[in-house]
C-alpha cells in the first residue's frame, strides 16, 4: 500500500516535467514561426537618405521616399512661419512649438524655413495633401483632418502632430534623414 | 452529420462492403433525406447560395493565383494581363471580383434574414456564432484579397486598415510592423497578403461544415419559429429543397451573370485602375461597398481608438446576440414591436452605408444658408452627424432587444409548422409519410 502512493507521487512529478519539457519545446518552435513575420534585415537596414534643401524654392514642397513613407521637406514662406511661430500652443490636441519641432542646423540656431516631417497622417496613414485644409497647413483627404503650418494637429481625428523624422544637417542645406 | 435515423440501404454488394468500412455514401444520403421544416420560403434558400459563392471563389481563386504574381514590381500589371491576355482572363478575374461582392450580398440577406425569424435562439447558438466567425473570416478574405490587384485603393486600403494596429495602446507599432513586414507596406505585405488570402477560403470552409454539422444537430429554424412536432411538419431536403434551392440559385446567377457580362467594374472603384502610389493617396478613399456600414462607424468617432472599438463592437455584439434577445418568440411574425425595430435597424445599416460611402463633412440634406462673417454656410445635417445617427439606430437595436422581450406582447402563434401552412382544413393522407 505504501509502495503504491510512492509511486503515485512519481508518477505526477513525470507527467509534469514531461508537460513542461513539451510546452517548453511546443513555445520554442512557435516563436520562429510568429517572428518570421517581422521586419527583415534588409527592411531595417534601408538606410539614410540625403536632402539638399538648397533645390527647394520658397513656397513649395519637396516629397521623398524614406523607408517606404514619404518624408515632406517644405520652405516655408515667411506668413507660414509667423503663423506657426506666433500660435498658442497651450490649447492643442499635441502641444509643441514650432522650434521644438525643428533641428538645429551646424551653427546652433534652428532654420525655421525649412521643416522636415513624416508624411503620414497620425491617424491611419494616408499622405495628407499641402497648403489645404482650415489653418493652410496640411490636411487628410482620408478622414478629415487638418494640420496647421507647422504640422501640428488642429482639428479632426488624428491624434498627435505629422512625426518628425531622425534627421541632422551636415552642412546648412543638407540633411541626412535616418 | 445529419441527426435523423437512417434510411439508407446499398443495393449492390459494393455499396454494402463500404458501408461497413467507410460510411461515406450513408452520410451523403441522410444528408439528402435530412427532414427540412416544410414551410421554409425563398430566404432560406440563401445557405445554399452561399455554399455556391463559396466553392465558386475557390475554383476561380485557384486559376488565378496561376497567374497572379505577387510581386510590388508586378501584381499591378499581372491582374491587368489576366483580364486582356491569359485565355478567358476577361471572365474568370471578374468572376472572381464580382463574386466576392455577391457573396457578401447573399451572406447579409442570409445574416438578416436569421436575425428576423430569431434562428439565433436556443437551441441554435453554435450555428449563429459559427456564422458570425464564417462572416469575420470572410470580410478578413476580401480585405486581403482587394490588396492584391496593387492598385491606389489596394494600397491605402490596406495602408488603412492595417493602421487600426498602429492605435492598440503601448504595442500598436511594433504590432504594425510586425504584420506589414516593414515600416509601411510594402513588397512583404502584398506577398503575406497573398499568402493568407489562399489560406482562409478553407478556413472559411471548414467553419461550414461546423456551421452545418450545428444546423443538422438542431434543426432548422423556419419562418413561424415553432420546432417541427410531427412527421408531417417536415419535408425530405431532397426533393422539395433542393429544387428551391436550385431555382433560387438560377435566380441568383441571373444578377451575377449580369455584372459580369455587363458591369465588370461596377461594384469596384476607378481609382484601383491607378497603380498603388506611395506617395499619393487618393483624394477619397473608400471600401468595398460591403465594409461602408463599418466604415461610418468608424469616421462617426472624434478619436482614433474609440472609433476602432465601435466598429469593432458593432461586429462583436452580433455574437453575444442570442443572449441579448431575450423574448422566448423566435419569429418577428408574431413580435410587432420588436419587428419595427427590426426595420428601423436595417435602415440604420443602409444609412450607415450611404455615409460611409461620402465625404464626412459634404451634407446630407440641407434646410438653408446663412452667412457668418462674410462666408456662406450651409445649414442642415453632414454625413458626420448623420452617421452618429446611423451608428445610434444600429446600437440601440441591440439594447432595445432585452427589455423587449420582457415587456412585449406577441401575437398569436398557430400550433404547428402544419397549421400555419394549410390552416385548420386536414391535409390529404400523405402516400408515404
Amino acid at each position: 500500500m505504501q509502495n503504491e502512493q510512492v509511486e503515485e507521487g512519481r508518477r505526477d512529478f513525470i507527467y509534469l516535467a514531461t508537460g513542461a519539457v513539451a510546452a517548453a519545446g511546443v513555445a520554442s518552435v512557435t516563436w520562429p514561426l510568429v517572428a518570421q513575420m517581422g521586419k527583415a534585415a534588409d527592411t531595417r537596414a534601408a538606410g539614410s537618405i540625403e536632402i539638399d534643401l538648397a533645390g527647394i524654392a520658397e513656397g513649395s514642397q519637396l516629397k521623398m521616399l524614406w523607408r517606404g513613407k514619404p518624408v515632406f521637406v517644405r520652405h516655408r514662406t515667411p506668413e507660414e512661419i509667423a503663423e506657426a511661430e506666433n500660435a498658442d500652443v497651450s490649447r492643442y490636441p499635441d502641444p509643441q512649438t514650432d522650434t521644438e519641432r525643428l533641428v538645429p542646423t551646424p551653427s546652433g540656431e534652428v532654420n525655421p524655413k525649412y521643416l522636415v516631417m513624416i508624411g503620414v497622417c497620425t491617424h491611419f496613414g494616408c499622405v495628407p495633401v499641402g497648403e489645404q485644409g482650415d489653418y493652410g497647413g496640411w490636411y487628410c483627404p482620408c478622414h478629415g483632418s487638418h494640420y496647421d503650418t507647422s504640422g501640428r494637429i488642429r482639428k479632426g481625428p488624428a491624434p498627435t502632430n505629422l512625426a518628425i523624422p531622425p534627421y541632422e544637417y551636415i552642412s546648412d542645406t543638407v540633411i541626412r534623414v535616418g | 452529420m445529419s441527426g435523423h435515423a437512417s434510411t439508407y440501404e446499398p443495393k449492390y454488394a459494393a455499396g454494402r462492403w463500404l458501408d461497413k468500412r467507410l460510411p461515406i455514401v450513408r452520410m451523403g444520403a441522410d444528408f439528402m433525406t435530412y427532414p427540412s421544416p416544410r414551410n421554409l420560403n425563398y430566404w432560406y434558400t440563401f445557405g445554399g447560395i452561399l455554399t455556391l459563392c463559396l466553392v465558386a471563389q475557390i475554383i476561380t481563386g485557384v486559376i488565378l493565383a496561376m497567374h497572379y504574381v505577387p510581386h510590388i514590381d508586378y501584381a499591378f500589371e499581372s491582374v491587368q494581363r489576366i483580364r486582356r491576355d491569359v485565355p478567358f482572363g476577361w471572365l474568370l478575374q471578374p468572376m472572381h471580383a464580382v463574386g466576392a461582392s455577391m457573396f457578401f450580398f447573399a451572406v447579409y440577406i442570409h445574416m438578416f434574414r436569421g436575425l428576423y425569424y430569431g434562428s439565433y435562439k436556443a437551441p441554435r447558438e453554435m450555428i449563429w456564432i459559427l456564422g458570425c466567425m464564417i462572416y469575420l473570416v470572410m470580410m478578413a478574405t476580401a480585405f486581403l484579397g482587394y490588396t492584391l490587384p496593387w492598385g491606389q485603393m489596394s494600397f491605402w486600403g490596406a495602408t488603412v486598415i492595417t493602421g487600426f494596429f498602429g492605435a492598440v495602446p503601448v504595442v500598436g507599432e511594433s504590432l504594425q510592423q510586425w504584420l506589414l513586414g516593414g515600416f509601411s507596406v510594402n513588397n512583404a505585405t502584398l506577398n503575406r497578403f497573398f499568402a493568407l488570402h489562399y489560406l482562409l477560403p478553407f478556413v472559411i470552409a471548414a467553419f461550414v461544415g461546423l456551421h452545418v454539422w450545428a444546423l443538422h444537430h438542431a434543426g432548422q429554424n423556419n419562418p413561424v419559429g415553432i420546432e417541427p412536432k410531427t412527421k408531417k411538419d417536415t419535408l425530405s431536403f431532397h426533393p422539395y429543397y433542393t429544387v428551391k434551392d436550385g431555382f433560387a440559385v438560377v435566380l441568383f446567377l441571373l444578377i451575377f451573370a449580369f455584372f459580369i457580362f455587363y458591369q465588370p467594374d461596377a461594384l469596384g472603384h476607378s481609382d484601383n485602375y491607378i497603380q498603388a502610389d506611395p506617395l499619393k493617396t487618393p483624394t477619397h478613399i473608400v471600401p468595398e461597398w460591403y465594409f461602408l456600414p463599418f466604415y461610418a462607424i468608424l469616421r462617426a468617432v472624434p478619436d482614433k481608438l474609440m472609433g476602432i472599438l465601435l466598429m469593432l463592437g458593432a461586429i462583436a455584439v452580433l455574437f453575444v446576440l442570442p443572449w441579448l434577445d431575450t423574448s422566448r418568440v423566435r419569429s418577428m411574425r408574431f413580435r410587432p414591436v420588436a419587428r419595427m425595430f427590426f426595420f428601423i435597424f436595417i435602415f440604420a445599416c443602409f444609412i450607415l452605408g450611404l455615409c460611409g460611402a461620402k465625404s464626412p463633412d459634404d451634407m446630407a440634406f440641407t434646410v438653408g444658408e446663412r452667412v457668418v462673417n462674410g462666408e456662406s454656410r450651409l445649414i442642415g445635417l453632414n454625413f458626420v452627424w448623420l452617421s452618429r445617427i446611423g451608428t445610434f439606430l444600429y446600437f440601440s437595436y441591440f439594447l432595445i432587444l432585452p427589455i423587449l422581450g420582457l415587456i412585449e406582447k406577441p401575437t398569436e402563434r398557430p400550433d404547428s409548422i402544419t397549421k400555419s401552412v394549410l390552416g385548420d382544413k386536414h391535409p390529404k393522407p400523405a402516400v408515404s409519410g
